[in-house]
């Protein structure tokens, strides 16, 4: 009963990763999906070598960087191994958004902005008017994806030293009992079923029209 | 006055030079149709008037006031254009309806955030959206769509589409209306609903521009055609002249290509 409990609480620092990954990550991923969207070339190259770099080095690599860079380079060292994690995967969910956004952006035809031009409304308008719930609904399969991943991934924290889940489960399994490994698997089973549940719901809410 | 004035406009796209000086008027309640074989800059010409594409050179005049020149920096800023384009409705080749949105929402999407401009807006919000709906009720009643008014795009064929564009196009009250080739993209046994319309808003001498293969078409609804060949007007006049005898040698290989019935 007591191992049930420490691992509920390990637990709980991954859902508290995850909800706060996701409020933060969402958000910034616009923003770099300006970046990398827009006309003004410096930036726009920044941001594009920014994404290629957060995705293409591992995540568990970025964790370390976050969490020794600050003391290591600037003699700051991080005070709290929670707020590298959050950090790490905030940068690290943000870029891969980021190009779903852009994604969807892109797939919208032009004749919708060219539609919203000739009936006289501003670009801001025919953004938020017309194009942006058509680039939600396309782009709700592939964040439910990478949202789920995301439960899992929060996982990964505990190489940084961050008391989640699975740290607990293994100190159990080191010690000789194996089922909080697989009781941990169902925290996992149970949370990401209730994503799946939840995004295709939202996918059907938006299935009113076809396009 | 005419109510529509081009003047020498020009654009190139790279090094390709695809209108060479093309200028027309035409009077209200007048219906042109632009014919000509692709490439000729038929649907240029109506980009650059609609503001979709920005001319090199040339003027737009409206009622004798120039909306656009190619020189005037001033007319150019995104407020001016907006302005100027509320001049013009236009109904595209792919009718380009908002697929979220139920046929009476497309209609009345544009003149509602028009009016949330109004001063008086706060004040008289329920009056100023009932009678956007009634107005929207009226052009979908005018396209023959008021079975269709909840429905969305994709339930609905695309002749009826195209209806929903130009009611679309008509609820704010444009000057003039142009279209760039409206049944290019419909089956052939939906041209007909189209060109229908069209002919209905011809009676009521609604001023229009029209880009379209549909010769016999243009012979029957027109007041005047204009020929476009490698990107100038090569020749313009009544149905009976352009289409019937034509002078011109390009018009004349045009019209011995295509279907005139």
């Amino acid at each position: 009963m007591n191992a049930l409990i420490q691992l509920l609480h390990g637990f709980g620092t991954n859902c508290l990763l995850f909800v706060l990954t996701l409020v933060m990550a969402v958000p910034l991923g616009l923003v770099i999906t300006f970046g990398t969207m827009s006309r003004f070339k410096p930036l726009k190259w920044v941001m594009k070598t920014f994404v290629w770099i957060i995705r293409g080095t591992p995540l568990m690599l970025q964790l370390f960087v976050v969490l020794y860079a600050p003391g290591l380079l600037l003699g700051i060292p991080m005070s709290n191994r929670m707020t590298a994690a959050l950090i790490a995967f905030v940068i690290n969910y943000a870029a891969y958004f980021s190009e779903i956004y852009r994604g969807g952006i892109e797939s919208i035809p032009v004749g919708q902005y060219e539609a919203g031009q000739v009936l006289g409304l501003t670009k801001s308008q025919t953004f938020f008017k017309i194009v942006l719930f058509q680039v939600i609904k396309r782009i709700t399969p592939p964040m439910g994806n990478e949202i789920i991943t995301l439960v899992k991934d929060t996982a990964l924290a505990r190489v940084i030293g961050v008391a989640e889940i699975l740290m607990n489960a293994q100190r159990f399994a080191a010690s000789g009992v194996i089922w909080p490994l697989f009781t941990s698997a169902l925290y996992f089973l149970l949370f990401t079923g209730i994503l799946s549940v939840l995004m295709s719901w939202v996918e059907k809410k938006m299935d009113y029209y076809k396009g | 006055m005419s109510i529509l004035e081009i003047q020498d406009m020009h654009k190139s796209f790279g090094k390709t030079e695809v209108l060479k000086g093309v200028g027309f008027s035409m009077e209200k309640g007048e219906v042109i149709s632009i014919l000509g074989s692709s490439g000729s800059g038929k649907t240029t010409l109506l980009r650059c008037i609609n503001f979709l594409e920005t001319a090199d050179s040339g003027r737009i005049m409206v009622d004798g006031n120039v909306i656009f020149d190619a020189t005037d920096k001033t007319k150019k800023t995104p407020a001016k254009i907006r302005e100027a384009q509320l001049n013009f409705g236009m109904v595209f080749q792919q009718f380009n309806l908002f697929p979220q949105y139920n046929v009476l929402e497309n209609v009345m999407l544009a003149p509602k955030l028009l009016a949330k401009e109004r001063p008086d807006y706060k004040q008289n919000k329920r009056q100023i959206l009932g009678e956007i709906e009634e107005k929207a009720r009226d052009v979908i009643d005018k396209v023959g769509l008021t079975q269709k008014l909840l429905n969305y795009p994709c339930e609905l064929s695309g002749g009826q589409q195209q209806r929903v564009s130009i009611a679309r196009a008509l609820v704010l009250g444009p000057k003039i209306l142009f279209f760039d080739e409206p049944t290019s993209a419909l089956d052939p046994e939906l041209t007909g609903e189209i060109l229908k319309v069209i002919k209905d808003l011809a009676q009521k001498h609604i001023t229009m521009v029209i880009v379209t293969h549909e010769i016999g078409f243009a012979k029957n609804v027109s007041d005047r055609i204009i020929f476009m060949d490698k990107g100038v007007v090569a020749e313009e006049g009544t149905p009976e002249e352009v289409i019937d005898n034509p002078k011109n040698a390009r018009t004349k290989e045009f019209l011995s290509l295509v279907d005139r019935k």
